[in-house]
C-alpha cells in the first residue's frame, strides 16, 4: 500500500497547463525599449488626443523614479525593462474589424481552442464580451443590445476616441502614476483594456466580461480597465486571463480602476490563468497588476471576486476605497500555487466613510514547493465612525514543500470599529482523503471535491456559470497523471 | 464472503495483528469485542486499506478477490464499507453531494447510469429521516459541527444509501444515546440479509440485545483469543477481559 501523501505529491506535480499553445500570426511587434518615442509612437498609433500623450510621458517621469516594490514575500529576478517590447498587434488587425467576417480566422481560431467561440449565438446566453489579444482589443459583442441599455462597453483606446469626456474625467483617479512603480508603467504604456460605463439608474442586462491572451513573445501586456457605475446603478464584470507556455518569462502589469457613484454597485469577478511555468520554474508569467475600487458614492458596493491558479508570480491586491457613507467593500479569493509558482496576495480595505464595511475571505492552496502570502490591509481613518470589517482567511497546503503566510495588517483610527480577524491553516488530511476513497472515489476526485470544498464561500460568490469553470479549472490546476 | 488468513500487520515495525484468522460467511453478523489498543480498529483499517499499514503476512479474499492487493476505493466499490469510529469532516462539501458521489461511484462499477437526481433526493431524505437527522443535514458539510452522535448516525446513513455486501461498524454505537442506539440498530437490522455480512466492532453488549449476533469475538493482543456465541458477550460484560486475555496469555 504506498502511502497516499506520496502518491499526491507525485501526480500535483505534472499538472498539464491546457491553454498553453501559441498562435501563428503575423504581428506589428515594436522592437524591445521604453523612452519616449516609444510613447509617442504607441500614443499616435491609436491616434490619441495631446492630453493623453502628456498624462502617458507624465506618467513616464514619474515612473523613472520609482523603484520595484520590495516588500512582498517574493524573488523576483531582475526584469530588464528595456528588453520587452511594449506593442505588439496582430498585422490584420491594423484596420480594426468591423464585423467577425473581418477577423482574422486564426484568432478566431484561438479562442475556438480556448473554449470561448467568438460568435454572438455561441456565447453563453446573455454575456458580453470583449477579448484583447496581446495589446489590442478585438472585438467587442452584443454592443447593440448594450447600447440599447445605455451601456458603454469598449476597449478603452476606442473609448478614448468617442467618450474623451468619461476618460478624462475618470482615468487615473484611483490609481494614480504614482500609486507604485507598476502602475507607473502601465499609465506610460498601456495599450489596451476595456471601458465601462453604466448610466444612472441602470442595471447592466447582462454580465460584461473579457477576455485576455498574451500571444506574442517578449511583449510586456500592459492592459487598463476603467469602469464607471454612474448613480444607482449595478453592474457585474469578468475577466478571463490565459498565456502561451513559453520558456522565457513575460510581464503583465495592469491596471484596474473601479469608481463607484451613490448607490451604485460593481461586482468584478477574475478567473487568472495566466502560464505558471513548468515544473521546475521555468518561463511563466510575471502577473503585477493595481487593481482598485472606489466607493465614491453613498450607499455604494463593490466586490472584487477572484480565482487566480495561474502564473509564475502574482503580486495583487484588489483593493476598495471606502468614501462615500455607508459603502461597502468585499473581496472573495482563491488562490492556488503548484510547483514554483510564488504568490503575495491579498486586498486593502480603506475605511474613510461612516458605516462603511468591509468583508475579506481569503482561501489559499498551495502545492508543491510553491509559497503564497496572504497580506492584507484593513485601515480605519479618524472620520469613519462605525467601520466594521470581517476577515477571514484560511490556507490548505498538499505536501510538506510548500508554504503558507498571512500578514493581516490593521491601522484603527476611530475607536468605534470593529474588526475581526480569523485565520486557519490545515493540510489535506489523510483522513479525508482515505474517508472519501472508502466511499468509492478515487484519489483525484476527492482531492478535487476536498478543495472545492474549501473553496466553496468564494465560488458562491461568482457568477453561476463561472462558478462551474472556476471549479473546473482547479481540478486541472491540481490534476495530474494518478498511475 | 471473507476470508482472513494468519493476518499480521504493523505500523512503523510496530506488530499489532498477531495472526488473525476469520471467516465470515454471508448474511453472517459478528462482533469483534476486545480492550482498547486490541488492534480491533487496525483489522477494520487494514481491511478497508486504510494507508499506513504493513502487511507482514497472510492473506485476505473478499468473494474470491484478493482484498489486500486492491486500492481502498476498489475495495469500497466491491462492496466493502466501513463504518468510521471516528468520522471525519469535510468542510465546504455538502453531505448530499459527497453522499451522491459515492453512490455514482458504486454504481459506475456496477455499469449502471449516474442516479437521477430526484430519485437520489429522496434516497438521501428517507435514510436521514429513518436516522432522526434533521434533512437539512443534507445541505450542512460533511459531518461538519456534527454531534458525535449525529456523525455515527450519519455513518449508517451512508450504509443505507450503498447497500454494501460486508458492513464493518467501528463502534458505531460508540457515543450514541438510547434512542439512537435503537435507530442504528433497526438500521442494521433493516439491510440484515442472507447475502449481507456485518462485522460489529463493540465494546458493549447493549448493541448485540438488539443486534442478535451470530458469532462473538474477542481480540487481544492483535489476536482472536477466544469466539463464541452471543453467550460470550454476556459473560464479559459480566466478568471484563481479564479472564479471557489472561487465559490466552
Ligand atoms: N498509526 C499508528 N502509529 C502507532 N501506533 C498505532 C497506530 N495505529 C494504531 N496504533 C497502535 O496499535 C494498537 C491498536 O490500535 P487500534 O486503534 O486498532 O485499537 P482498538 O482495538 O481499536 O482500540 P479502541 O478500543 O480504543 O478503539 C494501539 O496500541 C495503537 O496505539
Ligand atoms: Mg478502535
Amino acid at each position: 500500500m504506498a502511502t497516499s501523501t506520496e502518491e499526491l505529491r507525485d501526480w500535483i506535480k505534472t499538472r498539464k497547463y491546457e491553454a498553453g499553445f501559441v498562435t501563428d500570426l503575423e504581428s506589428d511587434t515594436l522592437p524591445p525599449g521604453l523612452d519616449e518615442e516609444i510613447i509617442r509612437f504607441i500614443s499616435a498609433k491609436k491616434n490619441e488626443p495631446e492630453w493623453l500623450l502628456e498624462w502617458r510621458l507624465n506618467a513616464y517621469k514619474v515612473w523613472q523614479d520609482r523603484h520595484e516594490p520590495q516588500w512582498a514575500h517574493l524573488q523576483i529576478p531582475d526584469i530588464d525593462y528595456k528588453a520587452i517590447s511594449y506593442y505588439s498587434a496582430p498585422k490584420s488587425m491594423a484596420d480594426m474589424p468591423k464585423s467577425l467576417d473581418e477577423v482574422d480566422p486564426k484568432l478566431l481560431e484561438t479562442y475556438e481552442k480556448l473554449g470561448i467561440p467568438l460568435e454572438e449565438q455561441k456565447r453563453l446566453a446573455g454575456v458580453a464580451m470583449d477579448y484583447v489579444f496581446d495589446s489590442v482589443s478585438v472585438h467587442t459583442t452584443f454592443r447593440e443590445k448594450l447600447a440599447d441599455a445605455g451601456v458603454v462597453f469598449c476597449s478603452i483606446s476606442e473609448a478614448v476616441q468617442t467618450h474623451p469626456e468619461l476618460v478624462r474625467k475618470y482615468l487615473g483617479t484611483v490609481v494614480p502614476a504614482r500609486d507604485n512603480f507598476f502602475a507607473g508603467l502601465n499609465s506610460a504604456v498601456f495599450t489596451d483594456g476595456s471601458f465601462v460605463y453604466i448610466p444612472k439608474g441602470v442595471k447592466c442586462p447582462m454580465e460584461l466580461s473579457t477576455y485576455f491572451r498574451i500571444n506574442e513573445m517578449n511583449t510586456g501586456q500592459f492592459e487598463r480597465t476603467l469602469i464607471i457605475a454612474d448613480e444607482g446603478s449595478e453592474v457585474s464584470y469578468l475577466e478571463g486571463c490565459t498565456a502561451p507556455q513559453r520558456d522565457e518569462n513575460q510581464l503583465h502589469a495592469a491596471v484596474v480602476e473601479l469608481i463607484a457613484l451613490d448607490n451604485a454597485k460593481i461586482k468584478y469577478s477574475t478567473v487568472q490563468n495566466w502560464y505558471p511555468g513548468d515544473e521546475d520554474g521555468r518561463g511563466g508569467i510575471y502577473n503585477f497588476v493595481t487593481k482598485r475600487g472606489d466607493c465614491r458614492g453613498r450607499n455604494s458596493h463593490i466586490a472584487w471576486t477572484q480565482v487566480e491558479t495561474g502564473s509564475a508570480i502574482t503580486w495583487k491586491y484588489p483593493s476598495c476605497v471606502l468614501r462615500g457613507d455607508n459603502s461597502i467593500g468585499e473581496f472573495y479569493s482563491v488562490a492556488v500555487t503548484n510547483n514554483h509558482q510564488q504568490a503575495d496576495t491579498g486586498t486593502k480595505m480603506i475605511h474613510l466613510g461612516r458605516n462603511t464595511r468591509s468583508t475579506i475571505v481569503s482561501k489559499g492552496i498551495a502545492a508543491g514547493q510553491s509559497d503564497q502570502s496572504y497580506r492584507g490591509l484593513v485601515r480605519v481613518s479618524p472620520k469613519a465612525e462605525g467601520a466594521r470589517n470581517h476577515t477571514q482567511c484560511d490556507s490548505l497546503l498538499i505536501g510538506p514543500k510548500c508554504g503558507a503566510h498571512t500578514f493581516p495588517y490593521s491601522e484603527v483610527r476611530h475607536p468605534s470599529a470593529i474588526l475581526e480577524h480569523e485565520a486557519t491553516t490545515s493540510r489535506i488530511g489523510e483522513d479525508q482523503l482515505f474517508y472519501c476513497r472508502s466511499r468509492g472515489m478515487s484519489e483525484e476526485d476527492a482531492v478535487s471535491m476536498i478543495v472545492n470544498g474549501f473553496c466553496k464561500d468564494v465560488f458562491r460568490e461568482l457568477p453561476m456559470e463561472f462558478a462551474v469553470e472556476a471549479g473546473k479549472l482547479l481540478a486541472v490546476s491540481l490534476e495530474g497523471a494518478v498511475g | 464472503m471473507l476470508e482472513i488468513k494468519n493476518l499480521h500487520a504493523s505500523v512503523d515495525d510496530k506488530a499489532i495483528l498477531n495472526g488473525i484468522d476469520l471467516t465470515i460467511g454471508a448474511g453472517e453478523v459478528h462482533a469483534v469485542m476486545g480492550p482498547n489498543g486490541s488492534g480491533k480498529s487496525t483489522l477494520g483499517g487494514v481491511l478497508s486499506g486504510r494507508p499506513g499499514y504493513t502487511i507482514t503476512d497472510g492473506s485476505v479474499t473478499f468473494n474470491g478477490q484478493d482484498l489486500l492487493d486492491m486500492e481502498p476505493e476498489e475495495r469500497a466499490v466491491a462492496g466493502l464499507f466501513l463504518g468510521f469510529q471516528y468520522p471525519v469532516e469535510i468542510p465546504g462539501v455538502s453531505n448530499a453531494y459527497f453522499m451522491k458521489a459515492a453512490v455514482n461511484a458504486w454504481r459506475a462499477a456496477r455499469g449502471e447510469p449516474e442516479i437521477d437526481a430526484m430519485g437520489f433526493l429522496s434516497d438521501i431524505r428517507k435514510a436521514m429521516e429513518a436516522m432522526e437527522l434533521p434533512t437539512d443535514m443534507i445541505h450542512r458539510g460533511v459531518n461538519e459541527g456534527f454531534s458525535g452522535g449525529e456523525k455515527k448516525r450519519n455513518e449508517i446513513v451512508q450504509m443505507l444509501l450503498l447497500k454494501p455486501a460486508l458492513a464493518i461498524l467501528d463502534e458505531t454505537d460508540s457515543g450514541l444515546d438510547i434512542d439512537a442506539l435503537k435507530l442504528v440498530s433497526q438500521g442494521i437490522n433493516a439491510l440484515r440479509s442472507a447475502e449481507r455480512s456485518f462485522v460489529l466492532i463493540t465494546h458493549y453488549q447493549r448493541l448485540l440485545d438488539y443486534v442478535k449476533p451470530d458469532h462473538v469475538h474477542v481480540l487481544a493482543g492483535g489476536r482472536i483469543v477466544r469466539s463464541g456465541d452471543e453467550e460470550l458477550a454476556r459473560e464479559l460484560e459480566a466478568r471484563g477481559y481479564g479472564w479471557v486475555t489472561g487465559e490466552a496469555a
